[in-house]
C-alpha cells in the first residue's frame, strides 16, 4: 500500500512491534520509535526501559518514560516525581522499578537491553548511524543513543526511507556518527532491511512498490535474497 | 547535625563563575526553588553540568532563559529550542557527553576514581583527542571523572541530617551528583525528623549532604 506520512509512521511502528520477542527488555527512542509502544500490549510480556530510570510494562510505564522526556510534569495536576503520570495513583504496573542514571546506563552498556529502537537522520549499509547533529545547523545531542548503540544486543532503526528527495539509507553516512557498525535492521515505509555482509538486505518489501522503485529510493545497493517476501498486509491495513 | 536552612542561607556562598551540577531529567526532578533563588540572586557565568538543557524556561532551562550559562556539559539540548538558538548564536559553549558516560563520569568523580573506560563514543567525534586503552582485545575510551563546586538536587523526602529518599522516576543523576561536588544542597519536597526514613530506603546518605532546603519556601 502507498501510504501518507501518518500511515507510514504507524506502519513502521506496528511492523517493528512484531520484531520484539516476549520476555525481552526494550528501549524506545523519541519520534517514530515511541509509537512502537502503541502496538505492544501487556500480553506480549515485553518490558520497557527508560533512560530516566524506569523499567516497567504497560501504558503507565510508557507514560512515565514519555512524560519525563517531554518535561510534562509542568502540568500541576501531575505529580512532579512523575509517579502519577496517568489517571490514577498507581502509575506503573506491579513489577516496575525505578533507579538512577548510573544504574540505567549500566543496564544499557552492560548488555541487559535486548533491543533498542531509534530514529535516524542517516544509516549506512555497514550499520553506521548518524542521528544526533547536523554541523552548523542543528545540534540536538546524543542523549543515550551512543550508549544504546554500543550496549543493546539489537539496534532497530525506525525511519522514513527518504527525506525530501534524499535517501536516508546510504552507502556511507555524511553526518557525524552516533555509532559505527551498530545497526542490525532498518524498517521504513518501503520494507524491512537487515544490515548484513551484503549491505542492506531486503527481507520484506511493501508490495505497492517494485524492487526498482525501492532501489531508486536508496543510495546504496540493495541485496535481494531468495527468501525476500512482501510485508504481511496485517501491518498496513486499517492504519 | 541539623542541616536545614533557608534557601537564602543555603545559597549564600554560591557565586558567579562556579561549576554547578543540577539534578533532573528534562526538568523533572530538578531543584526548581533553588534554581529560582540563584536567578533572583543574580548569579551568572555558570558552568552547568546537567543531563540536558531542560525544557524552554523549565528546570535548567530557566538559566538559559535568563542568560546565566557560560558553558554546559550535557547529553541533550534538543528539547530546549531556546538554548539551541543561543548556542547557535555563540552565547554559551556546550560539551556534549553521551548520557551513560556523563552518568558514570560523575559517579567516578564522587567515588575517588580518575575516570572510566567505555566503548561508547568510539568511532565518533566524542573520541577525538582522547586516549584509548585495549583490554582483552577490546578498545575503550578513557573518559575523565567529572567533579563540581556545587551540586543542587531535589528529592521527595529528606531527614534533618540529610538522609535522602527519592520518589518515582525523579532520581536521574542526583545520587551521583551528591557525591561529586564540594558543596551539596538538596531541595526537599518534605523534610522529616531523623528516624522517619527507614534506613533501607535511604538512597543518598547524609554524609554527602551539606544543606537542606524546603521546596517552595519563600524567603
Amino acid at each position: 500500500m502507498k501510504m501518507n506520512k501518518e500511515q507510514a509512521t504507524k506502519f513502521i511502528a506496528k511492523r517493528i512491534a512484531a520484531e520484539l520477542k516476549s520476555g525481552t527488555l526494550v528501549n524506545l527512542g523519541v519520534g517514530i520509535p515511541t509509537l512502537v509502544s502503541d502496538f505492544v500490549g501487556p500480553e506480549r510480556d515485553i518490558q520497557m526501559h527508560g533512560e530516566n530510570g524506569v523499567i516497567g510494562v504497560g501504558n503507565a510505564a510508557f507514560e512515565v518514560i514519555n512524560n519525563t522526556s517531554k518535561g510534562i510534569s509542568k502540568a500541576e495536576e501531575i505529580d512532579e516525581d512523575v509517579i502519577n503520570s496517568g489517571a490514577g495513583t498507581t502509575a506503573v504496573e506491579p513489577g516496575a522499578s525505578f533507579f538512577d542514571s548510573a544504574t540505567s546506563f549500566a543496564i544499557i552498556r552492560g548488555g541487559h537491553v535486548d533491543v533498542t529502537v531509534l530514529g535516524t537522520m542517516e544509516v549506512a549499509e555497514n550499520g553506521d548511524i548518524a542521528n544526533y547533529m547536523i554541523p552548523g545547523k542543528r545540534v540536538a545531542g546524543m542523549g543515550g543513543a551512543m550508549d544504546l548503540c554500543v550496549g543493546a544486543k539489537k539496534v532497530i532503526v525506525a525511519t522514513f526511507h527518504t527525506q525530501g528527495s534524499r535517501s536516508k539509507l546510504l552507502r556511507k553516512c555524511t553526518l557525524p556518527l552516533t555509532a559505527s557498525k551498530a545497526v542490525n535492521t532498518v524498517v521504513t515505509e518501503l520494507g524491512v532491511f537487515d544490515v548484513t555482509e551484503q549491505g542492506f538486505t531486503i527481507r520484506e518489501y511493501n508490495p505497492a512498490y517494485t524492487f526498482e522503485e525501492i532501489q531508486a529510493a536508496t543510495n546504496a545497493s540493495l541485496f535481494i535474497p531468495e527468501t525476500v517476501k512482501p510485508v504481511d498486509s496485517v501491518y498496513y491495513e486499517n492504519l | 547535625m541539623d542541616k536545614v536552612k533557608t534557601i537564602e542561607e543555603a545559597i549564600a556562598n554560591i557565586h558567579d563563575g562556579q561549576t554547578i551540577m543540577i539534578g533532573g531529567f528534562g526538568g523533572n526532578g530538578s531543584p526548581h526553588s533553588l534554581i529560582e533563588a540563584l536567578i533572583a540572586k543574580g548569579v551568572k557565568d555558570l558552568t552547568i553540568i546537567c543531563n540536558d538543557a531542560g525544557n524552554p524556561n523549565f528546570g535548567v532551562g530557566r538559566f538559559f532563559k535568563e542568560k546565566r550559562v557560560k558553558k554546559l556539559y550535557a547529553s541533550f539540548i534538543g528539547a530546549n529550542p531556546e538554548a539551541c538558538e543561543d548556542l547557535a548564536n555563540g552565547e554559551f559553549e556546550v560539551v556534549l557527553i553521551p548520557q551513560g558516560t556523563l552518568a558514570e563520569s560523575i559517579r567516578a568523580g564522587g567515588a575517588g576514581l580518575g575516570g572510566i573506560l567505555t566503548k561508547t563514543g568510539i568511532g565518533t567525534l566524542v573520541s577525538e583527542g582522547k586516549q584509548k586503552i585495549n583490554i582483552k582485545g577490546e578498545d575503550y575510551l578513557v573518559e575523565e571523572a567529572i567533579h563540581a563546586d556545587v551540586a543542587l538536587i531535589y528529592a521527595a523526602k529528606v531527614d534533618r541530617i540529610g538522609n535522602v529518599s527519592y520518589h518515582g522516576s525523579s532520581r536521574a543523576h542526583s545520587p551521583s551528583m551528591a557525591m561529586a561536588a564540594d558543596y551539596v544542597v538538596v531541595e526537599a519536597k518534605e523534610i522529616v525528623e531523623v528516624g522517619e526514613i527507614n534506613p533501607d530506603n535511604v538512597h543518598t546518605q547524609s554524609v554527602f549532604i551539606n544543606s537542606i532546603v524546603l521546596k517552595g519556601e519563600q524567603k
